[in-house]
C-alpha cells in the first residue's frame, strides 16, 4: 500500500481541482505529500497501485498537448483506472456540440473524472457547476494549469527542501500564460517571493494587485534569483505584435549561457515545455547540470497520481 | 365619454411641465384631456370613463426606453416583437426604440416598415426604431439613411459595434444633417478591443479572460466628440460605462456641443466582481466596470450629465449563454424588471428623487429621439404609467413575457411597481 505522510487532522475535501487560486497552502502541501507517497510507485517494478480500480477517468482535451494529457493517461493507469481519451479532432464537436452536451453525454455513459483541457479560462469550472463528476483542469485558457503548478512547487521543494523564502523568477509571455498564474498562487502561497519578468507589453492587466513584483529586466533579476523558469513563447496565443521580433525578444529575456555565468550557481532552471532552443533558452541551458526540466515531467506524473486520488477519495465521501 | 379614462387622486410626476402633486388626470380621445387638482367623477363629461383611483401612487407619462433589442427579425427565438412588447409594457414602457443589428439588419425603408408593421399588430407598446449607419453594419458604405427617416426611423447606429473608420463616421454625420434625425454610437474601438469578453483588470486577469480597456469606449467617444465640433449634428454615446467616458462627456456639454448619452440598469448596479465565478449573465458589452466606475457613472447622473436610462435590453436563449463565458454572447435581459432596478439604483441611494428619474425616463429620451412623447401636457397622446412606488417584489425570470431568461437579477428585492400602463389612452397593461 502507498504510505502517506499526513499533516494531522487535514482532510482534503474538494472533488474538484480547477485552479490552485482558492486552495490553502495547506490543502497545496498536503497534494505535495500525497504525491510524495505516490513517486515510488513509478520505480517498482510493477508499477501500479489499487486506488482507482473500476473507476474511469476521460482526458477531455480540445487544445493540442502531449505530456500533459500522456501524464494524466498514465497517472490513471497507475492508479489502475481505466482512461478515455477524447481529443477536439476525434469528436463530435467539430459538429457544433457544446462543450456542456459533450460533457453530459460523456458522463451518461458512466465516468467517474474528467480531466479538461479547454481553450476558456473557466472552462473547466463551469463544467463542474454543470456535471456530476469529478474535473480536474488540465489548462483553461490562461486562467490556469493546476498540476502545472503543482508539479513545478513539487520539484522546487523536492531539490530545496522548501519554497520558504525563495526567490523566483518567471520569464516571458506572462499575460498568456496559465503556467505563471498557477506558479504564482502555489509559490507565494508556499511562501517565495515571486517576480514576473518580461515586456510590457505581455505583462497581464493590473499586475500590480497581484502578489507578485514586476521587472522589464532579466539582467537585473538574473542574478538575485534561486530558480527561474522560463515560459514558452505561445505563438498561438499572441494577439498582434508584442515584441518586434523573435531576435530582439531573446536579446532580452532569452536564458542565455552568458546570463547563467551570473546566476547562482545553484539555480535551478525550470521550463514547463514544449521548449523552443534558441529562442527563450539556449539549448546549453536546458540541458545543462542546472536543469531541471525532465524532472518536471517525472514529477508531474506523481503529482497528477495524488490529484486523481484525492478528488476520487473526496467524491467518494 | 367612450373610452375615456380619469385617474384621481395619484401623485402626477411632469417633470415636463413642472407638476409634481396630487392631481386628477382626464384621458379622452387617445389624448390628454385635463390635468386639474380636482375632476369631478360624475357628469356629462366622465360619463363612459374607466375611473381608476391613484391614492399613494405615482402618475407618469408612459416611459420610454430608446435601447432595447428585440432580435426580429432573424432571431425570432431569442425575442419577437410581440414578446418584446408585451414585456415593455408591463414595465412601463409605452414607448421602445429597437436596435437595428437584427438579421438582416434594419437598413432601408423596407426592413423599418415592417418593424413598425409589427408592432401595429401587436398593439402592446409603440415600437420605434433606429436604422443602420452602414450598410450590413459593416462600417464601410453609408446605409440608405433618407429613406429609412422617411420611413420613420428615429435614429441611426450600427450598435452591437462602434463605426471603426473616422471618414466613414465622418461622413455619416454630414450626411445625417439632412434629416435631423439622432446618430448614436456604440462606442468602442475594436482595434483596443481586441476579443475581449470583460473589463479589463484585476479579474480579467486572474479569470484568464481577455480583457476589453475601457480605452477602447473612450478612444472612440473622444474622437466622435473632436468630429462633432466640426460637424455638429446630434450625437448620442450610447451606454457609457466607464469614469473616462463621464469625463469625455462633461467637457462635450460644456463646450454646448449637441451630445448626449445613456447608461444603463447594470453599469449602475453591477461590477466586474460580478463575473468571478464566469456565470456568463453577467457577460454584457460595454462589460461591467470597476465600482469607481459604478460611482462615476451615478454621481454624473446626479450632476445633469446624463440624458437618458436605457436597458440595452439584450434577449438571449438560455442554450447560447449555457457556454463558457468565451464562447457565450454578451447581453442582458432586463427590461422588464428595470424601472425597480433604476429605483435600486438610483432613488434609494438618493442620486434622484422620483421626479428626476421619471425625466430621464420620459422626457428626456424623448427628446434625444425627437418624438413628441414623455410629457403629460394637454392635447398630448395619453400615454400613462401608474406605478406603486412604496410596492416591494422580487424578480422572478420565471414571469418574464420576455422569451429570454439571462436576466443576473433573479431574486433580487426591488421596489417601485408598475401597476397600470396606458398606450394611446387604452389600458394595455395592468398588474
Amino acid at each position: 500500500m502507498v504510505s502517506m505522510r499526513k499533516s494531522k487532522q487535514f482532510k482534503w475535501q474538494r472533488k474538484h481541482l480547477l485552479g490552485l487560486r482558492e486552495l490553502s497552502r495547506e490543502e497545496i502541501t498536503y497534494i505535495l505529500d500525497t504525491a510524495k507517497g505516490f513517486e515510488q510507485v513509478s520505480t517498482r517494478s510493477v508499477k501500479k497501485a489499487p486506488p482507482l480500480r473500476g473507476k474511469v477517468v476521460v482526458n477531455l482535451f480540445f487544445e493540442d498537448s502531449t505530456r500533459t494529457r500522456n501524464s494524466f493517461a498514465l497517472a490513471a493507469n497507475r492508479l489502475s483506472a481505466d482512461i478515455i481519451e477524447f481529443t477536439k479532432k476525434s469528436s463530435s464537436v467539430s459538429k457544433g456540440e457544446t462543450l456542456l452536451d459533450t460533457a453530459r453525454n460523456l458522463e451518461a455513459m458512466g465516468i467517474d473524472i474528467v480531466v479538461v483541457r479547454h481553450g476558456a479560462g473557466g472552462a473547466s469550472r463551469f463544467l463542474s457547476r454543470n456535471i456530476k463528476a469529478c474535473v480536474v483542469n488540465a489548462g483553461d485558457g490562461f486562467c490556469e494549469h493546476p498540476t502545472q503548478g503543482l508539479l513545478d512547487v513539487y520539484t522546487i521543494r523536492k531539490i530545496k527542501g522548501t519554497l520558504e523564502g525563495l526567490k523566483i523568477a518567471i520569464v516571458g509571455d506572462i499575460a498568456h500564460s496559465r503556467v505563471a498564474r498557477s506558479d504564482m498562487w502555489a509559490m507565494t502561497k508556499l511562501g517565495a517571493e515571486v517576480t514576473f519578468v518580461g515586456p510590457p507589453t505581455l505583462m497581464p492587466t493590473q499586475v500590480d494587485r497581484l502578489p507578485v513584483k514586476v521587472s522589464y529586466s532579466l539582467d537585473e533579476i538574473i542574478e538575485k534569483v534561486d530558480v527561474i523558469n522560463m515560459l514558452r513563447i505561445q505563438f498561438e496565443r499572441l494577439g498582434g505584435n508584442p515584441f518586434p521580433s523573435i531576435r530582439e525578444y531573446s536579446h532580452y529575456f532569452g536564458l542565455t549561457v552568458e546570463r547563467m555565468n551570473r546566476a547562482k550557481p545553484d539555480i535551478l532552471v525550470m521550463h514547463p515545455g514544449p521548449i523552443n532552443r534558441g529562442l527563450e533558452i539556449e539549448s546549453e541551458v536546458a540541458d545543462g547540470r542546472n536543469s531541471v526540466i525532465l524532472g518536471q515531467v517525472t514529477n508531474g506524473l506523481a503529482v497528477r497520481m495524488a490529484v486523481l486520488f484525492l478528488v476520487n477519495q473526496a467524491a467518494a465521501q | 365619454m367612450k373610452n375615456g379614462v380619469l385617474i384621481k387622486n395619484g401623485r402626477v410626476i411632469d417633470p415636463a411641465n413642472g407638476i409634481d402633486g396630487e392631481y386628477d388626470l382626464l384621458i379622452a380621445d387617445q389624448k390628454v384631456e385635463r390635468v386639474a387638482e380636482k375632476i369631478e367623477d360624475s357628469g356629462p363629461a366622465v360619463r363612459g370613463c374607466t375611473i381608476i383611483d391613484a391614492t399613494g401612487k405615482l402618475v407618469a407619462p408612459g416611459l420610454i426606453d430608446i435601447h432595447v433589442h428585440l432580435r426580429e427579425p432573424g432571431d425570432e427565438e431569442e425575442e419577437t416583437i410581440a414578446s418584446g412588447s408585451a414585456a415593455a409594457v408591463a414595465a412601463g414602457f409605452t414607448s421602445v426604440v429597437c436596435m437595428p443589428n437584427t438579421n438582416p439588419p434594419i437598413e432601408n425603408e423596407t426592413d423599418v416598415e415592417y418593424i413598425h408593421r409589427k408592432a401595429r399588430q401587436t398593439r402592446k407598446t409603440h415600437v420605434y426604431t433606429m436604422g443602420a449607419i452602414t450598410k450590413g453594419l459593416e462600417g464601410v458604405e453609408l446605409a440608405e439613411m433618407g429613406f429609412m427617416a422617411e420611413a420613420g426611423a428615429v435614429g441611426f447606429t450600427d450598435d452591437g459595434r462602434g463605426v471603426q473608420d473616422p471618414a466613414v463616421i465622418l461622413r455619416a454625420l454630414k450626411y445625417a444633417a439632412m434629416f435631423d434625425l439622432v446618430v448614436a454610437q456604440h462606442c468602442q474601438d475594436d482595434g483596443i478591443a481586441g476579443s475581449g469578453v470583460m473589463n479589463s483588470g484585476y479579474y480579467s486577469t486572474i479569470l484568464g479572460l481577455p480583457g476589453l480597456d475601457p480605452l477602447a469606449e473612450e478612444a472612440m467617444l473622444w474622437r466622435d466628440i473632436q468630429l462633432i465640433r466640426r460637424v455638429p449634428v446630434r450625437y448620442h454615446a450610447q451606454h457609457i460605462s466607464t469614469t473616462g467616458s463621464v469625463e469625455l462627456i462633461k467637457v462635450a456639454k460644456r463646450d454646448s456641443l449637441p451630445v448626449t448619452c445613456e447608461v444603463t440598469p447594470h453599469h449602475l448596479l453591477l461590477t466586474e466582481e460580478c463575473c468571478a465565478d464566469y456565470d456568463t449573465n453577467y457577460k454584457v458589452n460595454p462589460p461591467l466596470r470597476r465600482a469607481e466606475d459604478v460611482d462615476a457613472l451615478k454621481q454624473a447622473i446626479a450632476d445633469g450629465l446624463v440624458d437618458a436610462l436605457a436597458t440595452d435590453h439584450a434577449p438571449h436563449l438560455q442554450s447560447e449563454k449555457e457556454l463558457e463565458f468565451l464562447a457565450a454572447p454578451f447581453g442582458i435581459a432586463s427590461l422588464e424588471c428595470a424601472l425597480g432596478l433604476y429605483v435600486k439604483a438610483l432613488v434609494e441611494p438618493g442620486v434622484l428623487d422620483w421626479p428626476g428619474l421619471i425625466r430621464l425616463m420620459t422626457e428626456k429620451p424623448a427628446g434625444i429621439i425627437g418624438i413628441d412623447k414623455g410629457t403629460l401636457g394637454e392635447g398630448k397622446q395619453a400615454d400613462v404609467t401608474i406605478i406603486d412606488p412604496d410596492r416591494e417584489y422580487v424578480v422572478d425570470v420565471n414571469t418574464f413575457r420576455s422569451k429570454s431568461r439571462n436576466c443576473p437579477y433573479q431574486g433580487w428585492k426591488v421596489k417601485g411597481r408598475v401597476e397600470k400602463t396606458i398606450v394611446g389612452g387604452e389600458i394595455r397593461f395592468e398588474a
